[in-house]
């Protein structure tokens, strides 16, 4: 960290709040709440958090293409007021122009800058070469495997020779061996000293990645997004996927990244206590304010079943990550939900079931309702405030408006509807009500229609 | 898998200046000629009503006509893409005057144009005074009205959807405004305008037809064109001419479609958003002919620089959006202050047009054309129940057979651009010789232009639907009613939609020719509000025409309001595939 310090600062991030008005004139929701953030010459970056963290919105403040709510962000010496002049960006998704060349995309930015055209040429055939894409000047996207797209996009930010180079989960979109690959040359290049620029900050939920290629990684907080800390990769350059610091830091990081309330402290060796027992969500606020993680009924007991599968009572995370091929944002939300529903622990980078959880994950599909319409009626607020409104009717019955507005005190318009969809999800499965979708409401089952009856009395 | 980035300079090389080249030049050269030839007649003379331009039936002027006819055409097509371009732009990028252009084109949309032609006749000729220019323009007017509405449409809900990416990409990379708006908004809605204007120029030759020959405020006005040939023809009761006018705007279409819409399309298809290489890209002969030519590359290398100059004295004046603007741009106050402005204007416009029609023509004559609208009204539904019935299971029968698709989609296409009302006097004498009342009669008449779009729809619907769920289907034995009412009507309901919606703004726009036909001397007329609008139109009843279209637009926007916008969220959210 110290050594850090000493390096020019490229871009700050001062006290930076973002928060986006929802629909209706119903408030606003903070994305992003009093974040500060550094990235100077010479380093990797990386930006971590699961969803809902705000990584995306921040490094697009950053790239200056959506303004801050409050607080700045200075590049180079001046505020920003605009596109970041400094920085190019690698996006998921590639945003390259289908109609235009290899080349035309390169010299896309350059033409921009009204570069003469001789000169545009022989930088863009130069960043072409550099990826290793000699030969496809002439070929349009359509015609390029997705690695060899995404290589496009990182030529054009490279043509630019920006400052910091932003990349926005570059290779999400691809698939394992080809991200593989395109990771390793990208860090390859990193190392050999001819980057071409001179800093990197990657956004990712893939802790591997993050851990693989940069200097520093950042974890973000969720609801609202912040910084909660920073873990400092001390490996030496390239960084060694199997020596036992690397596996340690991988550990530290999912640790942290599965127990939101956790101290980042970014000292791996200590194990701190305060990481041992998942502290309780109960907290005094409505039930409709405490988020459900987004995870199938399906999804749970799947992963419940290939855990009691392991031959270990209690199965390490990452390596479980790599097992199924899942990424944090799809596995957390699922794990998270095994611990809401105690059918699983987790505790420093590993999984144990509990007992229940065990049962649930072995027995008929039946008993296994069973277990679940228990364990959400004892853990879910919000499923157990909504039975009780459906109760209340004399009808039974409840528009799906009404729980989505109330869910809309807390969260922005798409995630109320997110939220109401696991709810509908988890209590369909656990026959606590029926959901018309075309009428968007919800009944309480019949009595004659529900085999084991408990549920409506 | 590299064949749309050949041919190489290498590869031309081999056949220097060949085959291709010559007949490029020799095509743009005959081109030119044809032009200019047929451009000068638009500049002789024209004095209302002393000089008047005869049309001659002799078959072999009809190639003259026709020209005449297709410059019309092509003039209006520019003109709907420039306004297109301008009309579009500002409603995506200016959000306060997107709240009037967007309801205005909505309304636009749905007034009957044949209803405008008195007006804008009279207003262009007193324009250009003394030339046939002023009529040229009132003709080329109405096909542009009749083309503009859903090609502005497409564009502007194109520049709404430009991929989010894409467009930061722009951003970041700091593109003017006019690098953005050719390099990314241009071509992403490329695909778009393109098709859009295909089928408004298909639509266009019907009202090509109906404009060239016209009688507004107790005047007989001509143009040299296909459509006043006709109309002499009728006139003359010549079936022999008739004839010859029909053959002659088939091979117009064809060749329009062959030497115009076709290499367009070809070349047009690198703009298809997907990233992934399509299944099967569209050909031209014309357009590869084009490609191999080594004269179009020549031409494109040497206005290179000027192409180069233009983009940076243009990227000068637009300067790049910064993000930062448009978002703070966002006070409620002015917005409010805004849309009262907007509402007072609204309700003195209304205030204004109630008071014109109740002091003229007073609320009795409102109560009756409503009354009429309604006839009218039984008439678009006859048609639509009745080429529902009969078309659908045809296009789904062909929709199902890849092969026969193949074959007669184009068909089907060029039916539905045929203009409709060539074959009107062929109909018109059938009704006399067999005593058919027009009030029943004018109902085919309408349909004769747009069934089509009832068919091709359905024929599109029917391929839309899986191979698997047709396998499940045959594998459950699903048969007769149940198979359609499982699998097929659910699986076309939303093209189906479309083609609806098409057919019943054709038919509405078709009433006013289709309710008053005649043949030589003799004139059926049906009771409806088209020939209300007809009859106004040729006397030149003012009040009564303005009521007349006012009626029938309130009669589409009802009907698309309560009716078809349902139908469409329904196939939206239930019946997407």
């Amino acid at each position: 960290m110290t050594n850090l310090q000493t390096h020019r600062a490229l871009i700050t991030v001062e006290q930076v709040n973002k928060s986006f008005s929802a629909q209706e004139g119903k408030g606003e929701f903070t994305v992003l709440s009093g974040v500060n953030l550094t990235v100077s010459v010479g380093e990797v970056v990386a930006l971590l958090g699961r969803s809902g963290s705000g990584k995306s919105t921040l490094l697009r403040i950053m790239a200056g293409l959506i303004p801050p709510s409050q607080g700045q962000v200075v590049s180079n010496g001046t505020v920003l007021k605009g596109a970041n002049k400094d920085v190019a960006m690698v996006f998921q998704s590639f945003a390259l122009l289908p109609w235009l060349t290899v080349q035309e995309n390169v010299e896309l930015g350059l033409e921009a800058q009204s570069v003469a055209r001789e000169d545009r040429k022989r930088r863009a055939l130069k960043a072409i070469d550099l990826v290793g894409l000699d030969g496809f000047e002439n070929a349009y996207p359509k015609e390029l495997s997705g690695g060899m797209k995404q290589r496009v996009g990182f030529a054009r930010a490279f043509v630019l020779e920006p400052n910091v180079l932003f990349m926005d989960e570059p290779f999400s979109a691809l698939d394992v061996l080809t991200s593989e690959n395109l990771r390793g040359e990208i860090d390859d290049l990193w190392n050999a000293g001819t980057f071409p620029s001179q800093s990197i900050l990657i956004v990712t939920h893939n802790i591997e990645e993050a851990v693989f290629l940069a200097d520093r990684v950042i974890i973000l907080g969720a609801n609202p997004g912040c910084v909660r800390g920073e873990v400092v990769i001390d490996l030496p350059r390239p960084h060694d996927r199997g020596c036992d610091r690397f596996k340690a830091l991988v550990d530290y990081i999912y640790t942290v990244m599965t127990n939101p309330d956790a101290e980042v402290t970014g000292s791996v060796e200590v194990p701190t206590s305060a990481l041992e027992t998942y502290p309780s969500v109960e907290l005094p606020r409505s039930p409709y304010a405490t988020p459900l993680p987004h995870a199938r009924v399906g999804s749970i007991s799947g992963l419940l079943e290939l855990i009691v599968e392991e031959s270990e009572v209690s199965v390490d995370i990452p390596r479980l990550a790599e097992r199924i091929q899942l990424e944090v944002d799809d596995l957390l939300p699922i794990l998270d939900a095994s611990v809401l529903l105690d059918f699983a622990e987790v505790t420093q980078g590993d999984v144990k079931l509990t007992e229940i959880g065990q049962d649930f994950a072995t027995t008929t599909i039946l008993r296994s309702k069973d277990l679940f319409r228990q364990q959400v009626l004892a853990n879910v607020p919000v499923l157990v405030s909504m039975i009780q409104t459906l109760r209340e009717k004399r009808n039974h019955s409840m528009r799906a408006g009404f729980f989505i507005d109330l869910l809309n005190e807390y969260f922005s318009d798409k995630e109320s509807e997110r939220q109401f969809a696991t709810a509908v999800d988890w209590g369909r499965y656990a026959e606590l009500f029926e959901y018309d979708a075309s009428e968007e409401r919800l009944y309480l089952p019949e009595p004659v229609a529900t085999a084991s009856g408990e549920a409506v009395e | 898998m590299l064949r749309r980035t050949f041919p190489t300079p290498e590869a031309l090389r081999r056949f220097p200046f060949g085959v291709a080249d010559i007949a490029v030049i020799l095509g743009m050269l005959a081109l030119l000629a044809l032009i200019a030839r047929v451009g000068a007649g638009t500049l002789v003379s024209f004095v209302p009503p002393n000089i008047m331009p005869g049309i001659s039936l002799e078959p072999l002027n009809l190639p003259y006509y026709a020209a005449r006819s297709t410059l019309r055409m092509f003039i209006a097509l520019f003109c709907s893409t420039v306004f297109t371009l301008a009309y579009g732009y500002i409603a995506a990028h200016n959000r306060r005057a997107e709240k009037i252009l967007i309801p205005l084109l909505d309304i636009l949309q749905s007034v009957p144009v044949l209803g405008f032609l008195s007006i804008t006749v009279t207003g262009f000729i007193a324009l250009f005074p003394g030339s046939l220019l002023g009529l040229e323009a009132a003709s080329i007017f109405a096909i542009f009205t009749s083309q503009v509405w859903n090609m502005t449409f497409s564009f502007y809900q194109s520049l709404r959807m430009v991929p989010h990416e894409l467009d930061e990409a722009v951003t970041l990379y700091r593109l003017s405004g006019w690098e953005r708006f050719t390099k990314l908004e241009i071509p992403s809605a490329m695909i778009g305008l393109i098709w859009n204007a295909m089928m408004s120029f298909g639509g266009g030759w019907f009202f090509v037809a109906a404009s060239e020959a016209i009688s507004v405020l107790n005047q007989q006005y001509t143009l040299p064109g296909i459509g006043s040939y006709v109309a002499a023809a009728v006139k003359a009761q010549d079936l022999a001419a008739l004839g010859w006018a029909f053959v002659a705007i088939a091979l117009v279409i064809f060749l329009t479609n062959q030497l115009f819409w076709q290499p367009i399309v070809a070349w047009a298809d690198k703009f298809r958003l997907e990233q992934s290489a399509g299944a099967e890209a569209p050909d031209s002969w014309l357009f590869n002919l084009l490609t191999v030519a080594r004269v179009p590359r020549l031409l494109g290398q040497a206005l290179q620089p000027i192409g180069e100059s233009i983009n940076r004295v243009m990227s000068r004046m637009t300067p790049l959006r910064s993000p930062y603007q448009t978002t703070a741009a966002t006070s409620g106050w002015g917005d409010r202050v805004y849309n009262c402005l907007l509402l007072a204007a609204i309700s003195v416009l209304l205030a204004l047009g109630i008071h014109f029609i109740l002091t003229t023509v007073g609320i009795l004559e409102v109560g009756k054309t409503f009354l009429l609208g309604l006839l009218t009204l039984g008439r678009v539904v006859l048609l639509l129940a009745f080429a529902t019935l009969v078309w659908t299971p045809i296009g789904v029968a062909i929709g199902f057979n890849p092969k026969l698709a193949r074959l007669l989609q184009p068909v089907v296409q060029f039916l539905a651009s045929f203009p409709a009302n060539f074959v009107f006097p062929f109909a018109t004498l059938f009704f006399i010789r067999a005593h058919i009342s027009l009030d029943w009669g004018s109902i085919l008449l309408m349909a004769l232009g747009s069934q089509w779009y009832i068919l091709f729809n359905s024929i599109a619907g029917a391929q839309s639907i899986p191979t698997d769920l047709r396998e499940m289907a045959k594998d459950l034995n699903l048969k007769g009613w149940r198979l359609w009412r499982r699998l097929i009507i659910p699986g076309i309901f939303s093209a189906w939609v479309t083609g609806g919606i098409t057919a019943s703004g054709g038919a509405w726009n078709a009433s006013i020719i289709s309710e008053v036909v005649i043949w030589g001397q003799t004139t059926l007329t049906a009771t409806g509000l088209g020939a209300y609008i007809a009859n106004a139109t040729s006397v030149g009843d003012w009040p009564r025409i303005i009521l007349g279209i006012g009626m029938m637009s309130l009669f589409v926007v009802g009907v698309n309001r309560v009716f078809w916008r349902r139908l469409y969220q329904l196939s939206e959210t239930k019946y997407h595939l």
